[in-house]
């Protein structure tokens, strides 16, 4: 590169940096709360662990992280097979019903929580009231709101994130390897397996890594068509920040924060792999 | 290849049942539901009426459409005010290792836990805490100030939210873009901000339409943030439709919200893709002109 740092304007810098400031800044300020022995955040009274001690004795919480966890590896396992299987599709399909099967995995990337919350909701609310009544007398069970719900309504929204990280990964991939395989007699089925799934398999990770991360971080969706008594962390979180004293919050806050940070770092490393490899 | 296409058939067809059954047919029921009378029991009730539309009229709701209105636009145009600059300068930074830290650092809130975030934004504008107190020192407001729960607090915390997912479209374009175009501009005796204007930004122009999708959408649905940073004057769409689920049970108003609220996603989702359809169009043809 030649030098030409000196008829640069610094604006850039200065707005990237205050940025990073007003990122970090209160996330800063909660980490820092987190130690504070007092239990308002106002006046630094000395070092503690209590809050932290506290978090691990809770009943609640340890309730509401295994309910989350349940919900996430369910459906990080449903959205990743579901959402690689429609990256395979759109990436080969050619025809002209491609456009309607693009716009139903990726607009469910952009329409707001809440629109998604409440149509899943009316969705169950409406089948139960219609079928609610034959299906508990053929099965024996009861159609309500619950796990099963948040389940569906989590592969729903995790499935286009693993489509769209899948797809973006087969793009880069170079096809005449494929046809490669094929002119040297390789199966369908054989080419899939020692061709095409080792190129995507960092992809399928990675949006693997990323639905995990979207089904534990949901709070919207989930309010909307979860049963009465089901928790998860974001409900309790949303529900101990109304009432209560969140003073513990403060370090469930800093444990996220460092279990987000090493996510996002494996996921990157994982996605910036191909530059190495491929390049 | 008639095979090809069959195997591609079953390979789509899983997902597209899925996505039509939870996710397009969802859709439309909300639409009907639109239609519905409520019943006694917090259901819906039998029938067909146009009373849920009218209750639509309700004069408290045209403040609070506006609100949603403007407080998108203008967290979606400062996003990309400082998205802009972040990626230009992210694209110029000739360190690998440098660059890639600063995007990762800009990633890890964008995936911290969303109430996480929230929570610490009620912690760091708090009455007592110790950024009130810095203002108050310094003189910039008076104690009785309070920084939580009022509209601007609102816009904020949105715009915290949302400036990751403007930096990253447009960095992906940005990371792409040929500066040498802006060093030919300014030998040939354009200022920098000129080059900057007229290279750059119409260079990077996909990223930024990309950004606008996909602040404003979301942005127009904002619940949680006016909810729990807001106060009563500071309420969205999104704060309706969830008080009429969860607080009157009135599940045809909420979908009569919803569908309004659809209009606002779906219609820019709709401009903005044939805008650049046509736009690639025009490409084509003026390059099958030369």
């Amino acid at each position: 590169m030649k030098k030409r740092c000196n008829r640069h304007s610094r604006l850039p810098v200065a707005i990237t940096l205050l940025t990073l400031l007003f990122l970090y800044l209160p996330l800063v300020m909660v980490a820092i709360a987190s130690f504070n022995a007092s239990k308002y955040g106002g006046v630094w009274t000395g070092f503690s662990l209590k809050w932290y001690k506290a978090l691990f004795k809770s009943r609640e919480i340890w309730n509401a992280l295994t309910n989350t966890l349940f919900i996430a590896f369910i459906s990080t396992f449903f959205s990743t097979l579901l959402g690689t299987l429609s990256a395979l599709a759109l990436y080969r399909s050619k025809n002209r019903f491609k456009a309607i099967y693009h716009a139903l995995i990726y607009t469910p990337l952009v329409v707001p929580d809440i629109l998604m919350g409440i149509s899943m909701l009316l969705l169950f609310v409406t089948t139960f009231s219609a079928c609610g009544t034959w299906f508990q007398s053929v099965f024996g069970i009861e159609l309500e709101l619950g796990m099963t719900t948040i389940i569906i309504a989590h592969i729903t929204f995790c499935m286009s994130y693993v489509a769209m990280v899948v797809l973006g990964r087969l793009q880069e991939f170079d096809h005449s390897l494929v046809e490669a395989a094929y002119d040297l007699g390789a199966s369908g089925l054989y080419t899939f397996f020692h061709v095409t799934l080792p190129v995507i398999l960092p992809g399928v990770i990675a949006g693997a890594l990323f639905a995990f991360t979207l089904s534990i971080d949901d709070f919207v969706i989930t309010f909307f068509v979860k049963g009465a008594g089901d928790t998860t962390l974001p409900i309790y979180i949303q529900s101990t920040m109304r009432h209560g004293s969140p003073a513990i919050l403060n370090a469930l806050s800093v444990i996220f924060l460092i279990l987000t940070f090493i996510l996002v770092f494996t996921t990157q490393k994982l996605l910036s792999n191909k530059t190495e490899t491929h390049k | 290849m008639k095979k090809s296409s069959f195997t591609n058939f079953f390979l789509g067809l899983p997902s597209f049942v899925w996505l039509v059954v939870f996710y397009a047919f969802p859709i439309l029921i909300v639409l009907l539901l639109a239609f519905r009378p409520p019943d006694s029991n917090g259901g819906i009730g039998t029938g067909w009426t146009l009373q849920t539309l009218r209750e639509l009229r309700n004069p408290s709701y045209p403040a609070i459409i506006w609100r949603t209105f403007w407080q998108g636009l203008v967290s979606t145009a400062v996003c990309i005010a400082v998205a802009v600059p972040i990626s230009y300068q992210l694209s110029r930074t000739s360190s690998q290792k440098l660059r890639n830290t600063i995007l990762l650092l800009i990633i890890v809130p964008f995936w911290t836990n969303f109430l996480i975030r929230i929570y610490a934004w009620r912690i760091f504008l708090h009455p007592e805490g110790a950024f009130k107190h810095l203002l108050v020192l310094i003189g910039v407001i008076p104690e009785s100030t309070g920084l939580l729960y009022n509209q601007w607090a609102v816009l904020t915390v949105m715009i915290y939210t949302y400036i990751p997912f403007a930096v990253l479209p447009i960095y992906a374009i940005s990371e792409k873009f040929d500066f040498s175009l802006m060093e030919a501009a300014k030998d040939l005796g354009a200022s920098s901000f000129y080059a900057f204007r007229k290279i750059y930004l119409p260079g990077i122009s996909k990223g930024i339409w990309t950004a606008v999708m996909v602040v404003l959408i979301p942005a127009f649905g904002a619940y949680l943030i006016p909810d729990l940073v807001g106060g009563s004057t500071s309420e969205l769409i999104g704060d309706k439709i969830a008080q009429r689920v969860f607080v009157d049970r009135n599940l045809p108003h909420a979908s009569a919200l919803s569908a309004l609220l659809m209009l606002g996603v779906f219609v820019p989702l709709i401009l903005v893709s044939c805008l650049r359809k046509f736009q690639l169009k025009n490409q084509k043809k003026a390059e099958f002109m030369k």
